[in-house]
């Protein structure tokens, strides 16, 4: 496919190559306000707490997670695998299945003409049901599970734009299914194909259609993108961005990849070991990594735009989560650590623009030279 | 929104048309030569077992074809005429003849169906015999099977979507354990109870015998009373086995991609479980009943001794306590046909459930 | 890996019964005769078809033989031809699956060919037929039929658990070493497939003790031997249906269904520890965490 495709910009984004990266590199231009992105908050995360329990002691796979997302904002979550980032992905959407268990927090969530946020931790699967697809959607990973193997694409459209509407005729949910699958530039003959008839690219198009079948506030993406080609993926995340322009759906989007969130998102989320450790705006997050950890995950990415440097990877592998290290789970691979990152777990606090979770900017118990040093360089930007 | 990316978008649409025409064709064509190359594996079996059906009386101690020809001579006070020790040689072995000929006469043989003759009920031919029982063991075995199956199927599919509860940890146990035991022993025990003590069913045989067999109300609803017992032996002995295999199919199923987007659809529990989870869960288990039928029969042959089922199982016991060997060759012949074509049969249905039809086994 | 399996209720009982026979069928015969004065054989003439009494602890049959006796009889005759037919059948099952596994190419497919044939013949019309020509044999004779007919049933899952090995690295780095295939099968594959290797010849055991009662309930088999089957057939030939004699025909069949339960049990265990996926989750942890963060909430909102 990639040949067919030769003339085309591999990014996708035309003349804007000199522009520096910002968090709408790919559109270009637009301010965020003109986006819908309207400072209401659609979804307020509060001390998430989601743990795999079993005879062996529980896993933590999300510690005490918090934060928001305004409505037709793009919220990028980075984290290595196993960073428990799938697992916050099931946990927003109550997906979630025994032996993960919601230990705590709440998920507050506003969809359209709702009066107050509900929570959604607090709920019964028979109202979420209410919820789900019109309010909130999901991308998976995989679009080559994600749909069902033994029914067409058509059918698996219907059923969900009937289940939410009873009103609609078989005719009307065929006639939408066809506008979904050209909104993502398919063709509505695709709609009568079996998922193993297509390809990784269309398939993943097909699932981004069906999540938007029933005009979600909140689509919840997992790393939609890693299973296609990097052609493939730069049309896909266009297309996307050119939806939430015209359907102002806010997305949480969960990907290994933070060069491609500095791209795409317009806030971007850290996770390690189950936390979060730093969040902020795109450009801040990319321009002035305050965790260490941020810093190294920015390093072993290639910048999409800038001249190629040296890469760098971080050194060591993520913890077991069985057995989480003491203090700050990324102390044992951080080259800025100090004496009291092994004891004391840092909370989540604003350093300027952003909120780090880091001893070096956030009172640790004792100042120590390293820290001192680091804040004045944080202060001079 | 940049012009070359919808130009992109465009072309991919298109070649995405081009494709579907492409594609068409090519998929039915594995359909079909899927079937095909299942086909010719059976017939492949097929000429196995007839060649097995050749070679085993010729392998066994002793001369089986001079017993059958004294058999027949005891039994008629005469040597039977020379056409008929004809045909019993080109059946059982003439030591004065090469193999190869011999192998051609026996086949030609065949084609003409000629089984040969009942020793047990002398002259009759035992391919009216067999004809006789065939009818009766399909319908008894063919029914009692496919309720097992889906009895078994289904139950695997409602323990394996709450997999830990406690109706899976009694259930599944339970006819993981029932399964095992002997259907005979199990129909001996129902005529004990159903018939002998309690008197609801009647105690042997296949049709009431103050009817006439054929397309009569009486003798149907006279068969379908006796037949509901040896059924209802045969499912109950026989579902058990599906339930553990399904079970787990549909527990891996449950952690597929497709079943957890089912599920963020909010579509209801019950459509979730079984458009989507049991679906494909149940493939698998399609497969495996292709593959269990030849075992099956045979516990099913049993049942029928027990009941005195007028079919293949109870003329098999007959033949051999009565050393009637002809007959036995023609029911093991006839039984491997039929459980080929109930092979080929599921191979079919597998084929109509799965859009893939990619060769699983 | 022994410990966990014994830590399962299921693996425990399973084991428990399964032993249980097997010293039946060691020491029961030598224990009907010192322990209970009972032969299977002899003919009690004065106590014809009497239910179970202090003299006939399962009562007798309709020609007067002590019912105890012949199951405890039975059990060594009938574990006797599951044993000879399980061992060849694993045998063949091994050879043919690990060397198709490991061999590839055609000889794997000729095997594999092979294994489908025996696999969708009805195997137990096959056996039917041919003990129908050697009938009178004994538990022997029959064990080593349905072992020979009937191996084709485990053979495809060593198969693809040969062909995984086969691709592994130390395998690899073995050949490399210059090692024979028939050493390396011998020594490197085979201790890897102990656990399905197992499961199988337990599997076919409990068929081979099945399959003999059937065709001892067909009457191919030797009369004057008694083994579960013979009895079950024997009391079917003696009406005892009609006479209502339970004490005859229900103890063989639950002997039967007895052992094959435990099988089943063990295999059952084994599978799930192997596995843990299939379990599904422990709903009482699940339970009390979801519990917990409830009654958390409530004390927060107050």
């Amino acid at each position: 496919m990639p040949g067919d495709h030769g003339e085309t910009p591999p990014t996708a984004r035309g003349n804007t190559g000199e522009t520096p990266p910002t968090a709408h590199g790919i559109t270009g231009e637009t301010p965020p306000t003109a986006r819908g992105i309207t400072g209401e908050t659609l979804l307020d995360v509060r001390g998430l707490t989601v743990e795999y329990v079993s005879e062996q002691g529980s896993v933590r796979a999300c510690d005490d997670v918090s934060f928001t997302v305004r409505r037709g904002e793009i919220l990028g979550v980075a984290g290595e695998s196993g960073s428990g980032k799938s697992t916050l992905i099931t946990a927003l959407t109550r997906l979630e299945r025994p032996p993960a268990v919601t230990t705590a927090g709440e998920i507050l969530f506003r969809p359209r003409g709702a009066a107050k946020p509900v929570d959604l931790v607090g709920l019964l699967e028979r109202d979420l049901r209410k919820l789900r697809w019109r309010d909130m959607a999901i991308v998976l990973q995989s679009a080559m599970n994600a749909l069902n193997p033994v029914m067409r694409l058509e059918a698996q459209f219907t059923d969900v734009l009937r289940e939410h509407d009873c009103t609609l005729s078989r005719r009307t949910a065929r006639e939408r299914t066809a506008e979904l699958l050209t909104l993502v530039g398919l063709t509505a003959g695709q709609a009568n194909r079996y998922p193993h008839e297509l390809s990784g690219g269309t398939r993943q198009r097909a699932t981004i259609a069906l999540a938007l079948a029933c005009g979600p506030d909140l689509v919840v993406m997992d790393e939609p993108t890693t299973a296609v080609d990097v052609v493939m993926q730069r049309q896909i995340l266009a297309n996307l961005l050119r939806l939430r322009e015209r359907l102002a759906f806010a997305v949480v989007f969960v990907t290994h990849d933070l060069s491609l969130l500095v791209e795409l998102a317009d806030r971007i989320a850290i996770m390690y070991a189950g936390r979060i450790v730093e969040i902020g705006t795109a450009a801040d997050l990319y321009h002035h990594p305050r965790h260490p950890y941020t810093e190294g995950l920015r390093a072993s990415f290639p910048p999409l735009r800038e001249p190629v440097r040296r890469l760098s990877g971080i050194p060591g592998s993520p913890p077991d989560l069985r057995d989480p290290p003491p203090g700050c789970a990324f102390h044992p691979r951080c080259p800025q650590r100090f004496a009291p990152c092994d004891s004391v777990l840092p909370v989540l606090g604003p350093v300027g623009d952003q909120q780090v979770a880091c001893l070096l900017h956030t009172g640790g118990p004792t100042l120590g030279h390293a820290r001192k040093e680091r804040t004045d360089d944080a202060l001079g930007h | 929104m940049t012009a070359p990316l919808i130009a992109s978008e465009t072309g991919l649409a298109q070649q995405g048309g081009a494709g579907e025409a492409a594609r068409r064709p090519a998929r039915r064509r594995t359909r079909l030569t899927w079937l095909g190359s299942r086909l010719g594996f059976y017939l492949f079996v097929t000429w196995v077992a007839i060649t097995l059906n050749f070679f085993i009386p010729r392998l066994m101690p002793g001369d089986p074809a001079q017993a059958v020809i004294q058999a027949m001579t005891q039994r008629n006070g005469q040597m039977p005429p020379p056409e008929t020790v004809h045909s019993i040689q080109l059946l059982f072995g003439n030591p004065d003849k090469p193999l190869f000929s011999q192998y051609v006469g026996y086949l030609g043989q065949l084609v003409h169906g000629d089984l040969g003759l009942s020793i047990s009920q002398y002259p009759v031919p035992v391919i009216d015999l067999v004809r006789a029982a065939l009818p009766w063991t399909l319908l008894l075995v063919g029914a009692s099977t496919v309720i097992a199956f889906v009895i078994g199927v289904g139950l695997g599919i409602v323990v394996g979507w709450r997999p830990g509860r406690r109706f899976d940890t009694v259930v599944t146990p339970l006819s993981t354990v029932i399964g095992v035991v002997p259907y005979f022993w199990v129909a001996l025990l129902a005529v004990w109870v159903f018939a002998v003590k309690l008197g609801w069913a009647p105690v042997s045989g296949g049709y009431s015998v103050d009817t006439v067999p054929g397309l009569n109300v009486p003798f149907l609803a006279g068969a379908l009373r006796y037949g509901l017992l040896p059924v209802a032996t045969i499912v109950f002995s026989s579902f058990g086995g599906w339930v553990f295999g399904q079970r787990n199919m549909m527990v891996t199923t449950l952690s597929e991609d497709y079943v957890l987007l089912a599920r963020a659809k909010g579509l209801p529990g019950w459509k979730v479980m079984l458009v989507y989870a049991a679906r494909n869960a149940m493939l698998p288990s399609i497969t495996n009943f292709a593959l269990a039928i030849g075992g099956l029969v045979g516990g099913a042959l049993l049942t029928e001794i027990v009941f005195s089922y007028p079919g293949m199982g109870f003329l098999l016991f007959d033949a051999v306590s009565k050393r009637d060997y002809p007959t036995m060759q023609a029911v093991f012949l006839l039984i491997t046909l039929t459980v080929l074509l109930a092979n080929f049969v599921a191979d079919s249905v597998y084929v109509l459930l799965d859009p893939r039809t990619r060769e699983s086994r | 890996m022994v410990r966990r399996l014994l830590k399962d209720w299921k693996v425990r009982l399973g084991v428990a019964v399964f032993a249980a026979f097997c010293l039946l069928a060691l020491l029961g015969p030598w224990l009907t005769s010192a322990l209970l004065h009972q032969s299977p054989t002899r003919l009690d003439l004065n106590a014809v078809s009497s239910p179970p009494s202090s003299k006939h602890l399962l009562g007798t049959t309709a020609s007067g033989q002590d019912v105890l006796a012949q199951l405890v009889t039975g059990t060594r005759e009938s574990m006797l031809a599951g044993l000879v037919a399980s061992v060849l059948g694993t045998f063949i099952a091994v050879v043919v699956g690990v060397t198709a596994g490991l061999a590839g190419g055609i000889v794997d497919s000729a095997l594999t060919g092979l294994t489908n044939v025996f696999l969708t013949m009805p195997g137990f019309a096959l056996i039917f037929v041919i003990s129908g020509y050697t009938r009178g044999g004994g538990p022997v004779v029959i064990g080593i039929i349905i072992g020979l007919f009937g191996w084709a049933g485990g053979t495809r899952a060593l198969r693809a658990q040969a062909m995984s090995l086969r691709n592994r690295e130390f395998v690899l780095a073995m050949r490399m070493l210059g090692e024979s295939r028939w050493r390396l099968a011998m020594s490197e594959v085979l201790p890897h497939l102990i656990g399905w290797i197992s499961a199988m010849f337990l599997g076919g055991f409990v068929g081979g003790v099945l399959a003999e009662s059937g065709l001892a309930f067909l009457g191919v088999s030797d009369p004057s031997t008694v083994s579960w089957g013979i009895m079950i057939s024997d009391a079917q030939q003696g009406n005892a249906l009609i006479s209502g004699m339970w004490w005859w025909f229900a103890p063989p069949g639950l002997c039967i269904a007895l052992l094959g339960a435990s099988v089943a049990l063990i295999n059952f265990g084994v599978d799930e520890i192997s596995n843990p996926r299939l379990r599904g989750a422990n709903r009482a942890l699940v339970k009390r965490a979801q519990e917990a963060s409830r009654a958390k909430e409530v004390s927060h909102a107050r």
